[in-house]
């Protein structure tokens, strides 16, 4: 039995997951309209490759990567280009983006797909460029380009390929079904990661309030006895056990230092839905244009996970989940602890929507936050032994640099402080209000920077300007002279 | 969009700072009700006297700063700090002495810094500080324990030496009036006398004084309380009882002629209080882990340097204030290693 470490603080959540694990994974209903973002992954936005009016097939490229933090996007459904154009989009902030509109034909009809008969004829190198064209991206939340941590750069051997299977927001199981139903999947999809990055072993971690998904993964493992050092940790449950950093500190005892990545201490994590996605994408050439999303909260009456195609409007799968409400009000996108306010209904699925949480139990409300009064909870609960409680203080103060020298950074915004705090003070919301603040000085100061250099340089330009004239003019002078002296001479 | 934009967490605990305040009210009652044991009502009526000001003066100063009253006024930390400066005073000490102190606790040492949560000191020990250095006589002259006095003090006869000044007939200014263990360990070693021969004197029992062992043994029990509960942590109170006691020891070790003993330190004065109740306040006290252990142990040490070397007998409220004090240095020098950070 591997010995596990831990992380300081993090809490035990009432987890509320068997209000959706009580029905099997549904297929969504086919949505008449699919709204799809050129960006629903981390790094540049894709460039749209068809016009509109254009018939799509179903898993025909709509959009190509741009730069190499970016991949391709395609349509989900057969149907008709309607609009490329600015739409709203689920975002923390509201916004809207370039966003390409599908009429959906009702046909279903797929593009001719290429599969790869056996992975291991591909190398590393093409293995990675067929996984970014299927436009896969981190599927448990943060949207990161798969297939650039599927290479280590040859200065990296890969020790551990880890498989996050933890899933500890409360609510949230859309990665505990797709292990229930689809484990063979899930390890081929590790079989071609492995391929990729040379892994010498590979650790599937799942958190111990899971019995169901660890029993169908050990299943699934003994039938295969293909997968070499392959093993299924089972973790404490307790939040934030699923955040990157603290499943590697819990599986390997190890930090990966401040500013380095994973790879630096020889570990790739990758979520377990994003293997599925990545064995289907290489194996039966399907792009990724669907997701396990989970309906789920007070409010939902037929709670459960849905398989919804990419760009499908909440309001259906609200609709086919039988909501009582579809007030934004009560909408989350994500879970309760880093979740965050759904502004309509309308708004489309994307890659990296996990959970629609429609009513919270206990949730707060209007909070009346009470001065701190430093009783020190958030820093016990921290995962990662910040001082919320210097930080707020100097953040409420305006004292950046301080807040600074109190490792801001470091802060994962996971909210165990906000949990925690007597007082009911939205610290979570402060911190990420100061990192704002400091990167948007820092920007100014780049750009100020910029402007200075600029102006610099227009000077020196402008003097050099002169400088050449004059001595034209000298020249000249000087030439005229001559002239006068020669006409005069002559 | 709602009316509030709520941001995430959406779930929160059921921890609140008004638990913390009533939990911190009801621990102080066992050591309460040995107080009015021993050394009879007088307590009581400091506890009402003081409640009642504090609360008058909190909700005047909210009105002044403009802050809404009722949330603020039922957090509890006006009556926590009534609480402590009522247990802390002499039983019989006359209305006005309760009601400055109160009054300059709510009004400068917390509402004048920014109200709850902004206070660099402990608002209950600077105004027993103010107390101490204004009113030396009133704040020395504590009670004989009821089994030793000549006379009990009823309630009536507490009230009306409270608020009149006046003895009623039956008592003599003796039986009102007596010297602490601690004030008495202090003046007597002065005089030359070894500690076992003054712990012969009747008002002293196994360890410290008869009663005021009892009294320190009930905050203790209320700190255990409260760190069970978790309203504290263990840190500052272990390292308060620990620094003490390992000085009192070694002092003790080296001269048992001029020194009293170690469990006589812990159960005298202010010891358990200031350990569980005083100094573990949050707002002015250290943050981090480290940090509480640090302050703890100054807090233990300080109070020892005071009794035996400076010129007060107890030294609680002092080494409280001083401490204070270096909590901004100590919590900034203290903070733990964050995740990935070099070790």
């Amino acid at each position: 039995m591997r010995q596990l470490g831990s992380f300081p603080g993090g809490l035990i959540l009432d987890g509320q997951k068997n209000r959706s694990t009580q029905l099997a994974i549904r297929q969504a209903p086919l949505s008449k309209t699919l709204i799809l973002p050129l960006q629903q992954h981390i790094g540049e936005a894709s460039i749209p490759t068809v016009v509109i009016g254009e018939r799509v097939l179903k898993g025909q490229m709509i959009a190509r990567a741009s730069g190499h933090v970016s991949v391709n996007l395609h349509a989900p459904s057969s149907g008709y280009i309607t609009a490329i154009n600015n739409q709203n989009i689920p975002h923390p902030s509201e916004l809207s983006a370039l966003s390409i509109s599908i009429e959906t034909d009702g046909k279903d009809q797929w593009a001719p797909l290429i599969k790869t008969e056996n992975y291991r004829t591909l190398s590393a190198h093409d293995l990675r460029q067929h996984i970014r064209y299927a436009g896969i991206v981190g599927l448990g939340g943060a949207g990161f380009p798969s297939f650039i941590k599927l290479n280590p750069g040859i200065h990296h051997f890969v020790d551990t390929l880890i498989l996050n299977g933890v899933e500890c927001e409360p609510y949230i199981t859309c990665d505990d079904m797709i292990m229930r139903e689809r484990a063979e999947g899930i390890l081929d999809g590790i079989a071609i990661m492995r391929h990729a990055i040379k892994a010498k072993s590979c650790i599937i971690a799942i958190e111990d309030n899971k019995p169901e998904a660890i029993t169908a993964m050990q299943s699934a493992l003994a039938k295969h006895s293909d997968h070499i050092n392959t093993e299924i940790v089972i973790v404490p449950t307790r939040y934030p056990a699923g955040s990157e950093k603290q499943l590697i500190q819990v599986i390997t005892k190890l930090q990966v230092p401040i500013n380095k990545l994973p790879i630096d201490i020889g570990i790739v994590m990758h979520n377990v839905g994003t293997a599925y996605a990545i064995g289907r994408a290489i194996n039966h050439g399907e792009p990724l244009i669907s997701r396990i999303v989970t309906i789920t909260g007070e409010n939902i009456h037929k709670a459960g996970n849905l398989e919804v195609l990419l760009g499908s409007p909440i309001r259906d799968l609200l609709n086919f989940c039988e909501a009582t409400t579809q007030d934004p009000n009560q909408l989350l996108l994500g879970g309760p602890m880093m979740g965050y306010h759904l502004t309509s209904s309308d708004l489309p699925i994307t890659k990296t929507s996990n959970c629609i949480l429609a009513g919270v139990e206990k949730a707060v409300k209007e909070p009346t936050p009470m001065p701190c009064i430093r009783c020190g909870e958030c820093a016990v609960a921290c995962p990662v032994s910040l001082l919320p409680q210097q930080i707020y203080w100097h953040a409420r103060a305006k004292e950046l640099d301080k807040t600074r020298e109190y490792n801001l950074f470091d802060c994962i915004e996971c909210g165990c402080c906000s949990y925690v705090c007597p007082s009911e003070i939205p610290l979570v919301q402060y911190f990420r209000f100061a990192k704002t603040e400091i990167m948007n000085q820092e920007d100014e100061k780049k750009k100020s920077n910029v402007a200075r250099v600029r102006h610099e340089n227009r000077q020196t330009r402008q003097e050099t300007e002169k400088r050449e004239k004059d001595l034209r003019q000298q020249r000249r002078k000087a030439a005229l002279a001559s002239e006068n002296n020669d006409k005069e001479t002559s | 969009m709602g009316l509030f934009k709520l941001t995430p967490p959406f779930l929160s605990g059921t921890n609140r700072v008004t638990d913390h305040m009533v939990q911190l009210s009801l621990a102080l009652f066992p050591a309460i009700i040995a107080l009015v044991y021993y050394f009879g009502p007088g307590v009581l009526i400091n506890i009402i006297l003081a409640t009642g000001v504090a609360l008058a003066s909190e909700a005047l100063m909210l009105n002044l700063r403009q802050r809404p009253i009722k949330p603020y006024l039922s957090d509890g930390s006006a009556l926590v700090t009534a609480l402590l400066i009522a247990v802390s005073l002499p039983p019989l000490s006359p209305w006005w002495l309760t009601t400055v102190g109160t009054l300059f606790a709510i009004i400068f040492a917390k509402h004048l810094y920014g109200g709850l949560g902004y206070n660099p000191f402990n608002p209950a020990m600077v105004a027993y500080v103010l107390l101490l250095i204004s009113f030396p006589v009133e704040m020395t002259s504590w009670l004989p324990i009821t089994s030793l006095a000549e006379s009990q003090v009823t309630f009536s006869s507490a009230l009306q030496i409270i608020f009149t000044e006046q003895l009623p007939q039956q008592l003599s200014y003796d039986a009102i009036s007596a010297a602490t263990p601690l004030d008495m360990m202090k003046t007597q070693i002065g005089l030359l006398q070894t500690p076992s021969e003054i712990m012969e004197n009747p008002v002293f029992s196994r360890f410290s004084g008869e009663g005021w062992q009892w009294v320190n043994f009930w905050f203790a029990i209320g700190g255990i309380f409260l760190i069970y509960r978790k309203i504290i942590s263990w840190h500052i109170p272990v390292a308060v009882i620990v620094s003490l006691a390992t000085i009192a020891f070694i002092t003790w070790l080296i001269s048992p002629e001029t020194t009293a003993s170690p469990l006589f330190h812990l159960f005298s004065g202010a010891t358990m209080i200031g350990a569980f109740f005083i100094a573990t306040d949050p707002v002015s006290g250290a943050t981090t882990i480290k940090g509480r252990l640090i302050f703890g142990a100054g807090i233990g040490l300080l109070t020892y340097v005071i009794r035996v070397w400076g010129g007060y007998p107890d030294g609680i409220a002092f080494a409280v204030i001083l401490m204070n004090m270096l909590v901004p240095l100590i919590d900034y020098y203290t903070q733990p290693r964050v995740y990935g950070a070099n070790k």
